[in-house]
Formats: structure tokens, C-alpha cells, sequence
């Protein structure tokens, strides 16, 4: 019994001392009573532990078992071990998607992160208020798809706002979709606007846990903005920025809304990202068994960012001690 | 020379403060540079729902001549009343819109369909398995929270393809209820964000009712949810925005018209091309009013909803 208040709770941590009481109590009576409420408990966790075995559980295993089998959705799997693994290393258009998922994830996060950074800056010193951050917030709140649609719009060859204001300013227009060179930057343009609000939002939160008497402390001792803002707000906004930064590049990875309405991937394959590749597997030609295999490729990688993540960029201690 | 980290913390104020120099002008010029950074960033943000607006209101044939014009071109309601079906064909097709309109009123049904019936279940599901979590002793507990957190690191695309499979072989394609179980019962982050909340509540309205002899499922409706109504309320909202603009899955298990939701509605109205070229105004006014809902709760509950950003417990 004993080892269910042992375990580490993963992410509150034991550190919250409150908990840490409350958690004592639960021993006692635990040992009083063997299996507490266990009873009352099931009927509690019955409909949620419905949907974790349903929709989480038994889909994972699955999606790797079907990663092992040749499947088209008609018939039953065959299996085939490792055949869509080895099929997936010689596939140059796997290697072409993943080549432009990095590609945008690099620029998406690259200027959404700088961006969001800033902003939070500002809003932390200067703007505090509530409306200021709601507007901001705005995009992110609207549907990937509108999002997508609004902006293929503005940036449209011909009639769009933005090639507008290029050709006014005696530039060329751009085929910002149309174009393989511009497509994937474009892209990773669009979404950058829907989520540096909500980006700087988080990061913001994170600038307001650092206490206000270092900053007091900083200034007595003389030290320029410009200092203060390297030894005292980057090393205590590190923790966070690391969580922002897994958050986000694990959600960018998963770009689809926007190339699905937008370009559908091309041109050619210019903005063919890796979810788009695996629907286009699984829905266009019925290949259920070669897109798992992707999409277990796609979860390991996912794993792999988050776990580099946060061991080098220390994501789970703070400097705050 | 002096640090803006620092004035934040004093109100601005003309008289100077004894003991230190004058310095009211060097700390206004930074903030004047910082509100311009703040302003360009908010008007980034907010014009281009002003453009959508300014399209939507144009009529479709006058747009590539007023392309650059910052006004409505040739202001018409028509893109409007083509999206709300007000218009007959005959006059939609004259008006620049495709014969095929926009089901709008049917998407948005369904739209409030698909996003209530989410929000409801997984709301109230995962408020039970939080309860669960933070007021009940059992063996296991720890252990099965934690393989709930867990599953936050799965990408929805890696489950998505084995769900569509089981939708299917449950003869669900396009039917409601295949849109909405995997959404219906719980997220990791819905049980999380709630079991956070319950265990800073305090317990001793609770504990009362217990010497009093008040079963669990009784303190649960009557003390637990009244007094948690604000964060359910917060988590309710985020998940109804959530849901409203979930794309993927109803693209992958509701492509039929009699459950299409907005989301999907859109994506399929963009590309019905009359001639070639999309029905701009049309497209617009049909994006605007697919927002609003959203804009609409934004404009009410935005306090909330910008105040429950950030990394609240974990840290």
C-alpha cells in the first residue's frame, strides 16, 4: 500500500508541500483499510478508464501492431515484420517529408520562439493588461482552418493584400503558395501569426513566477537592462522556455490543417509535411499497414525531441535555489 | 541607464522620489519604443480579421479591380446572405458565388452539435476521474494517473488511424457518434488541469458532510462541482473552442453532408471554384461567420480564458 504514496507523482512532484501532507493522511487510513475506496472508485473512474483502453490504450497497440502487417482496409492484415520499416528507409518521398517537416518545424519555432519571447517581454514590463494579451490571443482561438483560409486569401498571387503592398512597393509578386520555394516558408509564416500570442502568453506566465526582489536586488547593484536580462531573467525563465519549446515543436511536428487547405502538399512535393504523407498513405491509397509504420516513425521521433529536450536544455530543474 | 524591469514596480509618478535623481525621460522614451513594439504586434494580430471582414462586405465581382482598395469593394451583403442560403442560386452565381453553395446552416448544427456533446462528456467524465484522483484512496491510484499522463505524449495522428479502423468496423462512419467517443470520456490534460484544482480545494465543508454520513457521489454533485464551477467552467470553454475547431478526425469519420461539421464545411466550400476563381467574399463571410461563435465567447469569457493560460502546477 505503501508504494502508491512512494511513487513520484510525474509532474506536480513531490515538492508541494501541501500534498506532501495529504499524502500522509492517505497512508494512514490506507493501512487501515486495504483498498480504501476502491469500490466507489471504479464506478468514479469507469467512464474515463472507458475512453484511456478505448481510445488511447488499445489504439496504440494496435497502431503498432498494424505498423508490423500489410493492410489495405479491405481483408484482414498480414503480417509482414519489418517489410514498411525497410520499405520506409528507401522511401525518398518519406525522406522528402520528413526533410520539409523539419524544414518548417526550424522555421516555425525559430521565429514563433524569438517573437513570443519578445512579446511576453513587453507585456511583462510594459503592457500588462488583460485586453493587450486577449488580442494577442485572437488567432490561436480561431480554426487552423480559418486561419488558413484568411491568410491564402490575403497572400493570393493576383488579387491578395500582401502581394499588394509588394508590387506597390515596386517589388515582384510572390506565388507565396504556388511556389516550391516559397510554399513551406509561407506556411510556417502563417502559423507563426496564430500561435505567437499564445506562445507569449505562456511564456509570459513564466516571467511572472520570477520573484520581484532579484530585479530590486539587480538594479541596486547597478546592473544594465541588458545584463539583467541574461543573468537574472534567462537562467530563471529557462525551465519554462524549455517546456514552451517541447510543447510547441512536438505540436508543430504535426502540422496538417493548414497544408490540407491550403496546398494539399505541393507544389510537387514542396509542402508535403510528414502527417500529410501518412493521411495520403492511409486515406489515398488505402496503404493502412505503411502509414502506421509512419506514424509509429513519427511518435518515436516526437519522444526522441522531447527527451533531448529536456536533458539538455535541463528542463526540470530550476535555478531558482 | 535605468532599468525598465525595475519600473514597473513604481507608478509613474511626476514627482521625483527623494533620494533618486530625476528620471522620468529616459524611462518614458523606453516605453514609448516598448508601447510602438506592442501596438505594431496587436495591429499584426487584428487587421487581418479587419480584411476578412472588408472581403466579406465586397462584392466578389469588384475585388481584383479593388484589390488594393482598403474599403469594401462595391459593399454588398450578398456574400453574407450566399452563405446563409438567403440568396437563390440564380442570384448567387450573378453575384460571383458558386452554384453549390455552402449547406451553412446544416454545418453549423452540426458544428454545435459535435462541440457540445464533446465538451459535456469529457468535462464531466474527467471532473469524476479527478475526483477520483485526489479525494478517494485505492491501490493503483498513483500508478493509473500517471499511465493517463502519460498518453498526453501520444501525437493524436499515431491513435487517429487505429480509432478510424474501429469506427468503421463499429459501422460509426459518419455518424455522431463516431465523431465524438474518442472525445467523449477524457483527456489526460482535462483530469490533470481538474485533480490539480480539487487537491488545492479545501475539504472541510467536505469532511463535515462525510461525519454527517453524505456518500461520495453526494459529495461530489453537491459540493465538489458547485464549488469547482469556476475552473469547470474555464475548462469547458477551452475544450468547446477546442472541439469547434477540430479538423482531422471529423475530416477522417464525418465527410458525409448530414454530419459535416464548419471546419470541414470550409475546406470543401474553398475548393468549389466557379470559373476558376474561388468565391472570395463568399469564402470570407463564410470564415467570419464559422468565428464568431468563438469571437462571441471570447468577447464574454476572455478574462478566463486568457487567465488560464500558462503552466499552472507544473513546474
Amino acid at each position: 500500500m505503501t508504494t502508491i504514496t512512494k511513487l513520484p507523482d510525474p509532474v506536480a512532484g513531490g515538492s508541494k508541500p501541501s500534498y506532501r501532507g495529504k499524502a500522509g493522511r492517505a497512508r494512514k487510513t490506507g493501512r487501515r483499510r486495504r483498498l480504501g475506496d476502491l469500490r466507489i472508485a471504479l464506478l468514479f473512474i469507469l467512464p474515463a478508464m472507458v475512453g484511456f483502453v478505448a481510445f488511447y490504450l488499445v489504439p496504440t497497440v494496435r497502431g503498432i501492431y498494424l505498423s508490423f502487417t500489410e493492410y489495405s482496409i479491405l481483408g484482414d492484415p498480414t503480417w509482414i515484420g519489418t517489410k514498411n520499416y525497410t520499405a520506409i528507409f528507401g522511401d525518398e518521398l518519406f525522406w522528402n517529408a520528413m526533410g520539409v517537416t523539419v524544414q518548417y518545424v526550424g522555421l516555425n519555432i525559430g521565429f514563433q520562439t524569438i517573437i513570443a519571447l519578445g512579446l511576453a517581454l513587453l507585456m511583462h514590463r510594459v503592457a500588462k493588461s488583460t485586453f493587450i494579451r486577449g488580442a494577442l490571443l485572437l488567432p490561436f482561438l480561431v480554426a487552423n482552418v480559418i486561419v488558413a483560409l484568411l491568410w491564402f486569401w490575403m497572400l493570393d498571387y493576383q488579387m491578395g493584400i500582401v502581394n499588394e503592398l509588394i508590387s506597390w512597393l515596386g517589388l515582384p509578386r510572390i506565388a507565396f503558395f504556388g511556389s516550391e520555394q516559397w510554399a513551406i516558408p509561407t506556411i510556417a509564416g502563417v502559423n507563426v501569426w496564430r500561435h505567437m500570442g499564445y506562445t507569449a502568453l505562456l511564456i509570459f506566465a513564466g516571467l511572472q513566477s520570477i520573484p520581484n526582489h532579484l530585479y530590486e536586488v539587480a538594479s541596486l547593484d547597478g546592473a544594465s537592462p541588458t545584463r539583467t536580462f541574461w543573468s537574472i531573467t534567462m537562467p530563471l525563465l529557462r525551465p519554462v522556455l524549455v517546456l514552451v519549446l517541447v510543447v510547441t515543436v512536438i505540436g508543430s511536428f504535426q502540422v496538417f490543417d493548414t497544408v490540407a487547405v491550403t496546398t494539399g502538399g505541393g507544389p510537387v512535393n514542396a509542402s508535403r509535411v510528414i502527417q500529410m504523407y501518412i493521411y495520403q498513405k492511409a486515406f489515398g491509397e488505402s496503404d493502412f499497414g505503411y502509414a502506421s509504420a509512419l506514424s509509429v516513425i513519427l511518435f518515436v521521433i516526437l519522444a526522441l525531441v522531447a527527451f533531448i529536450q529536456m536533458k539538455f536544455l535541463k528542463g526540470n530543474e530550476s535555478d531558482l535555489d | 541607464m535605468t532599468t525598465s524591469a525595475l519600473s514597473r514596480k513604481k507608478p509613474v509618478s511626476n514627482a521625483p522620489v527623494p533620494g533618486e535623481p530625476v528620471r522620468r525621460k529616459p524611462v518614458n522614451w523606453r516605453r514609448v519604443g516598448a508601447w510602438t513594439l506592442v501596438a505594431v504586434a496587436v495591429a499584426v494580430t487584428v487587421a487581418p480579421f479587419l480584411w476578412m471582414l472588408r472581403t466579406a462586405l465586397s462584392s466578389n465581382h469588384s475585388l481584383a479591380a479593388n484589390a488594393g482598395n482598403l474599403l469594401p469593394a462595391d459593399f454588398s451583403l450578398g456574400a453574407f446572405k450566399r452563405v446563409l442560403g438567403l440568396q437563390s442560386p440564380e442570384e448567387a452565381i450573378a453575384d460571383g458565388g458558386s452554384g453549390a453553395a455552402i449547406n451553412f446552416w446544416l454545418y453549423l448544427r452540426n458544428s454545435i452539435i459535435f462541440a457540445s456533446v464533446t465538451t459535456a462528456g469529457q468535462v464531466f467524465f474527467s471532473a469524476m476521474a479527478a475526483y477520483a484522483f485526489s479525494r478517494l484512496r485505492w491501490p493503483g491510484r498513483n500508478v493509473v494517473f500517471a499511465l493517463f499522463l502519460a498518453t498526453m505524449m501520444v501525437p493524436p495522428i499515431f491513435t487517429a488511424l487505429p480509432n478510424f479502423l474501429m469506427i468503421k468496423n463499429l459501422g460509426l462512419l459518419n455518424t455522431f457518434a463516431g465523431m465524438a467517443l474518442p472525445f467523449l470520456f477524457m483527456t489526460p490534460f482535462a483530469i490533470f488541469f481538474l485533480r490539480q484544482f480539487f487537491l488545492s480545494m479545501s475539504r472541510e465543508v467536505e469532511e463535515a458532510a462525510m461525519l454527517d454520513g453524505a456518500k461520495h457521489l453526494r459529495i461530489f454533485f453537491q459540493i465538489v462541482l458547485p464549488n469547482a464551477a469556476a475552473p469547470l467552467a474555464t475548462l469547458a470553454l477551452l475544450t468547446f473552442i477546442g472541439q469547434w475547431n477540430e479538423y482531422f478526425w471529423p475530416l477522417l469519420v464525418g465527410q458525409d453532408e448530414s454530419v459535416r461539421v464548419l471546419t470541414v464545411g470550409l475546406g470543401v466550400f474553398k475548393s468549389q471554384s466557379p470559373q476558376g476563381a474561388p468565391d472570395w467574399s463568399g469564402l470570407m463571410a463564410a470564415t467570419l461567420v464559422a468565428a464568431l461563435p468563438v469571437l462571441l465567447l471570447f468577447i464574454a469569457f476572455g478574462k478566463r480564458v486568457v487567465n488560464s493560460i500558462g503552466f499552472s502546477g507544473i513546474k
